[in-house]
């Protein structure tokens, strides 16, 4: 990691917006830039430690694996789970066609 | 004593005794939540009718001689980003108003078998991404101290409605302090076990390596009570821990003697408000007088901890909130019409329609610092940053949770303040994201490393604000913490002040 702070443009912070599936305005990429970069600054004073020779760390356990006893378990219905859907048919959820070009294309 | 001023553990003991019943329990403080939740904005939700009949059951239970649960007929409330199936579950988000989960956080689940009254759900951040209560979508909790001032947070409803008597328990969660930073700012006593001691199924994910549940009480007696019937092992968390779970309430009324806590003096350097140095010096002084001894320790990392904590946090909620997608639940955009005019197409359009559900659905359902933090997680886990950024993260957490394992060679517990300064006001640092990440300054470590943590009220500030102070302790050594914060009120008041503007049943 370099030390020098990392400076995200508006063009990085659309691209971004549309890994992370949030729609933002040019105000938001405006702003955005300008806070994240602040951010990725403060957070680049990392790059002061010399981490070559230690391991990531991703969780506090020690825990490796966990296994359980592979019992049948009663699980949602289909009603349950569609319960909170914006719009299902009593089967399925709907969604908007996977395929094709979006209005704002 | 009036039930509103008595602790869960009278309570108990005194609903047990048939000197109260659970319905008129659960009467005092459903009015006490109507008299005052205007002001404080501590509940987002309260279920008088619900609480009522599950107190009716319990009375008629008892009555009849049946057999009734460990905490029958005390009330109690849920920070609201824990499931219920019987009680919106939002997060203070407009992503989730309304929800209904189909079912019961473990948690919830287990107060419940315990016959635990839940008068209502708590206001919080945003999904638990804050330190003030005031990224909440549905307004920020007044301190109970202070209305112009912030509760802490982001259990900043727990921690309020506790201080102002409108339960004599909360459940919050910390993910980088959010149940000792608020208990801290509102004068209660709030415990964050060491990670996987308590269920995190049910619990809306924001971290999942980080965040764990806890109760928040007046008092560390209280907190012990609750650990009891909400530690342990849940098939369904394959991190929560296969360890029995001890008596705390047997094991904490213990002297201090020879318990040795270590002070750390990179906390007392700038920054440090004088009133809360002075506080911290105080309790550390009393915990000496208990039989401790004092001991400087160093945590070499700690200055690494804020920036460590908000890459990890970011990084796994980028991932953990990616599941609203206004398809399965939650906010959806409504489709179509007008859009191609609006602002917020994406430069490049939104590759499908599908797509462009999701992008609108996420930006009207999130607030503002849940994007923030989506987005800066989305950065550094994305090609070409993962090492820089989230990789040299975890990394730098492994040497803070080896400062602590070190530290906790030479000494059984590590004291020190909650919080820099006393609860600040409303408004003060809503403009700049990265102040209010530094809020968190004493509190990450504790996460990072995995390790409890309680902190409890040590004195209070000219001005009649309330001073928390914290300790640390290695793995599964809760029943120490709450030994050591229980000796602590045995000897001081502090948690038994009560805000001035809340005396008299009025806020």
């Amino acid at each position: 990691m370099s030390t020098s702070p990392q400076t995200l443009t508006t063009k990085d912070v659309a691209k971004v917006g549309l890994l992370a599936r949030l729609a933002l305005s040019e105000a938001d990429l405006e702003r955005m830039a300008g806070e994240l970069s602040k951010i990725v600054g403060f957070v680049s004073m990392l790059g002061e430690l010399d981490t070559a020779n230690v391991a990531p760390l991703a969780h506090p356990l020690d825990t490796q694996n966990v296994f359980r006893d592979d019992v049948p378990a009663a699980s949602l219905s289909t009603a349950e789970a569609l319960q909170s859907a914006p719009r299902h048919d009593g089967e399925c959820f709907l969604v908007p066609a996977v395929l094709g070009e979006s209005s704002a294309a | 004593m009036q039930p509103l001023e008595m602790s869960a553990v009278d309570l108990v003991a005194s609903l047990r005794q048939g000197d109260i019943t659970a319905v008129e329990c659960a009467t005092v403080f459903l009015d006490r939540i109507e008299a005052t939740n205007g002001s404080i904005n501590a509940f987002l939700a309260v279920d008088r009718e619900g609480a009522l009949a599950r107190a009716a059951d319990i009375d008629a239970r008892r009555k009849a001689g049946k057999p009734v649960g460990p905490l029958a007929g005390l009330p109690v409330a849920l920070k609201d980003v824990l499931c219920t199936a019987d009680m919106p579950t939002t997060c203070a988000s407009k992503m989730l108003a309304g929800f209904r989960p189909p079912y019961d956080a473990d948690v919830v689940a287990r107060l419940r078998r315990a016959d635990a009254v839940f008068v209502g759900k708590t206001n919080m951040d945003e999904f638990a991404m804050g330190g003030s209560n005031e990224n909440s979508a549905f307004g920020p909790v007044r301190n109970p101290w202070d209305l112009s001032r912030a509760p802490g947070g982001s259990s900043g409803g727990s921690a309020a409605c506790v201080a102002a008597d409108m339960a004599p328990v909360a459940i919050g969660s910390d993910t980088g302090g959010s149940i000792r930073q608020p208990a801290g700012l509102c004068g209660i006593t709030g415990l964050k076990p060491t990670y996987g001691r308590v269920s995190r199924r049910g619990l809306i994910a924001f971290a999942s390596s980080l965040d764990q549940i806890g109760p928040m009480a007046r008092s560390a007696a209280d907190c012990a009570l609750i650990m009891e019937t909400i530690a342990g092992h849940d098939p369904g968390d394959s991190t929560s821990l296969v360890v029995d779970v001890p008596r705390y309430t047997d094991l904490i009324d213990k002297p201090l003697t020879g318990v040795r806590i270590g002070r750390v003096p990179e906390h007392f350097a700038a920054g440090l408000d004088p009133e809360v140095a002075k506080g911290v010096e105080e309790a550390f002084a009393v915990l000496m007088a208990a039989g401790a001894t004092v001991h400087d320790v160093h945590l070499p990392h700690a200055k690494y901890g804020i920036p460590t904590y908000y890459l990890i946090a970011p990084c796994e909620a980028s991932s953990n909130l990616a599941r609203y997608d206004g398809a399965h639940y939650g906010h959806r955009a409504e489709p179509g019409k007008g859009h191609r005019a609006e602002p917020g197409g994406q430069p490049g359009g939104f590759e499908s329609p599908l797509v462009e559900m999701y992008c609108r659905s996420r930006a009207e359902g999130f607030g503002p610092e849940v994007k923030r933090r989506i987005m800066l997680g989305t950065y550094a886990l994305s090609a070409g940053y993962y090492d820089a950024y989230y990789a040299k993260a975890l990394r730098v957490r492994r040497l803070i949770r080896q400062d602590y394992l070190d530290a906790f060679q030479t000494v059984d517990l590590i004291g020190g303040p909650v919080s820099a300064t006393p609860a600040f006001k409303l408004g003060e640092k809503t403009d700049d994201p990265l102040a209010m990440y530094l809020v968190d300054l004493y509190t990450v470590g504790t996460n990072l490393a995995g390790v409890g943590g309680i902190s409890f009220p040590c004195g209070f500030t000219k001005s009649g604000l309330p001073i928390g102070f914290q300790l640390q302790a290695p793995p599964l050594a809760e029943p120490l913490l709450l030994q050591a914060a229980d000796r602590f009120q045995r000897l001081t008041d502090w948690h038994r002040r009560r805000p001035q503007a809340m005396e008299g049943g009025k806020a």
